[in-house]
């Protein structure tokens, strides 16, 4: 390889549902051009669990729902210099943020959770228990955007942001010549 | 009209008669300042502020300020442009704003106003989440007041259009909200005909006519296509 390195992309879903990831590979053939400038880390999509260096980029996906969320979130921005929040739950908390809204009784989450797992009309739960192994995450009280969490430098807007957005926006970061959205391009849905 | 006059908006000159607010003269020559309170047809408010202008150097809103001859105002100026944003963004975090699952989604004017003024950038607002009702005992309309913004457009439109008074405010401060006029929508003589009711009326997804929610799918919606306003900037292209 000539010329300087190539840059360490790392991304992880949090409270997501994939779709922001699946816009990553969205890109379709311009991944191919992205390809030669960037390496990923730390991803879904290199099945890699932990850092094996500092990222150059750390692209989020989801909020925060439960405290495994909060420590995937923290480890990104110790290892990364800039968090980039993808898509419309990791910035505002999305369709999981739902739940903050509706619970406003004196014991919301243990509502939610017996309404899910015990009371509602559909459920065919033999335990008649909330799941509640150690190995589960805690869920928290309420879903949080990324940027209550952690510091967030930039945000790309959409549920999901096309492909065509996502890749703009990571070439101009990444030559350091970001100056923002076209207004035409955002879309929050 | 011998009695018409000139001001001036960023510097470009503006043809005005003597009664018609800054808004108005600037509409009518192409020059678009935001607004979410204001509607063509309504009578002005002045209450969402989002179209705050410095004019003369003091902050008006250019919906009810009158022109006046010789009047300089500044409108695209870097300060109001942030101004106006921060305002939009406030509404965005002081109700439930969920734009993947609102049905408004692509023609709602909030969320086009915050794609207009760019508001992307990670939020240092707190976000409020009230708890708010959704009042679907109406057969043909369903009101989900967690997206009301409180611009009164529907109030204005029901009291002075369709002369019913189906909407009108309650409260005070930050606790003034958009009410009906009974115990709920469907104890009003509220019809979806009703100019209050029509799709123009409410700019965000509070006031839903039933059945038709999703007829125009995201994508294709006013929105998609074009900037809020824009069809005001190409009047005089």
């Amino acid at each position: 390889m000539t010329g300087a390195r190539k840059l360490r992309i790392a991304t992880v879903s949090l409270a997501g549902c994939f779709g922001c990831h699946m816009a990553l590979l969205d890109m379709d053939e311009l991944l191919i051009g992205l390809m030669e400038k960037v390496e990923f880390d730390r991803s879904p999509l290199t099945d890699m669990k932990t850092f094996t260096r500092r990222a150059d980029v750390g692209i989020i996906e989801g909020g925060c729902c439960n405290e495994e969320n909060v420590h995937v979130l923290q480890d990104f921005r110790r290892n990364c210099d800039v968090l980039v929040a993808l898509g419309q739950c990791a910035i505002m908390g999305g369709l999981p943020a739902m739940r903050n809204a509706i619970m406003h009784s004196d014991d919301p989450l243990r509502e939610c959770l017996e309404e899910a797992y015990i009371s509602g009309p559909y459920i065919r739960n033999t335990t008649h228990h909330v799941p509640n192994d150690p190995v589960l995450p805690l869920v928290l009280d309420r879903v949080y955007a990324s940027s209550e969490v952690v510091r967030i430098d930039h945000q790309i807007p959409g549920c999901a942001p096309s492909g065509r957005l996502i890749h703009d926006t990571l070439v101009s970061l990444l030559a350091g010549r970001f100056h923002g959205f076209d207004p035409h391009s955002i879309r929050f849905d | 009209m011998s009695d018409a006059f000139a001001f001036t908006i960023d510097g470009v000159e503006v043809p005005a008669r003597p009664g018609q607010t800054i808004m108005e003269a600037a509409d009518a020559a192409g020059i678009y300042i935001p607004r979410l309170c204001d509607h063509e047809g309504l009578r002005h408010q002045g209450g969402c502020r989002v179209c705050t202008v410095k004019a003369g150097g003091r902050s008006v809103a250019a919906c009810t300020q009158p022109a006046a001859p010789g009047l300089t105002v500044d409108s695209e100026t870097l300060h109001i442009q942030a101004m106006r944003r921060d305002l939009v963004e406030m509404l965005f975090h002081e109700g439930n704003h969920l734009c993947p699952i609102c049905e408004a989604s692509g023609n709602c004017e909030l969320q086009a106003m915050a794609y207009r003024l760019g508001m992307t950038e990670p939020t240092r607002f707190p976000w409020l989440e009230p708890c708010r009702p959704v009042d679907a005992s109406h057969p043909d309309i369903a009101l989900d007041t967690n997206r009301c913004i409180s611009c009164g457009r529907c109030i204005r439109a029901s009291q002075d259009v369709d002369g019913k008074g189906v909407f009108g405010y309650v409260g005070r401060g930050i606790h003034r909200r958009v009410a009906v006029n009974g115990p709920d929508l469907a104890h009003t003589d509220a019809a979806v005909t009703d100019f209050a009711m029509s799709d123009e009326v409410c700019p965000v997804g509070c006031i839903l006519r039933k059945g038709v929610g999703f007829s125009v799918p995201i994508g294709e919606r006013d929105f998609d296509h074009k900037l809020i306003g824009q069809d005001i900037e190409d009047r005089h292209k």
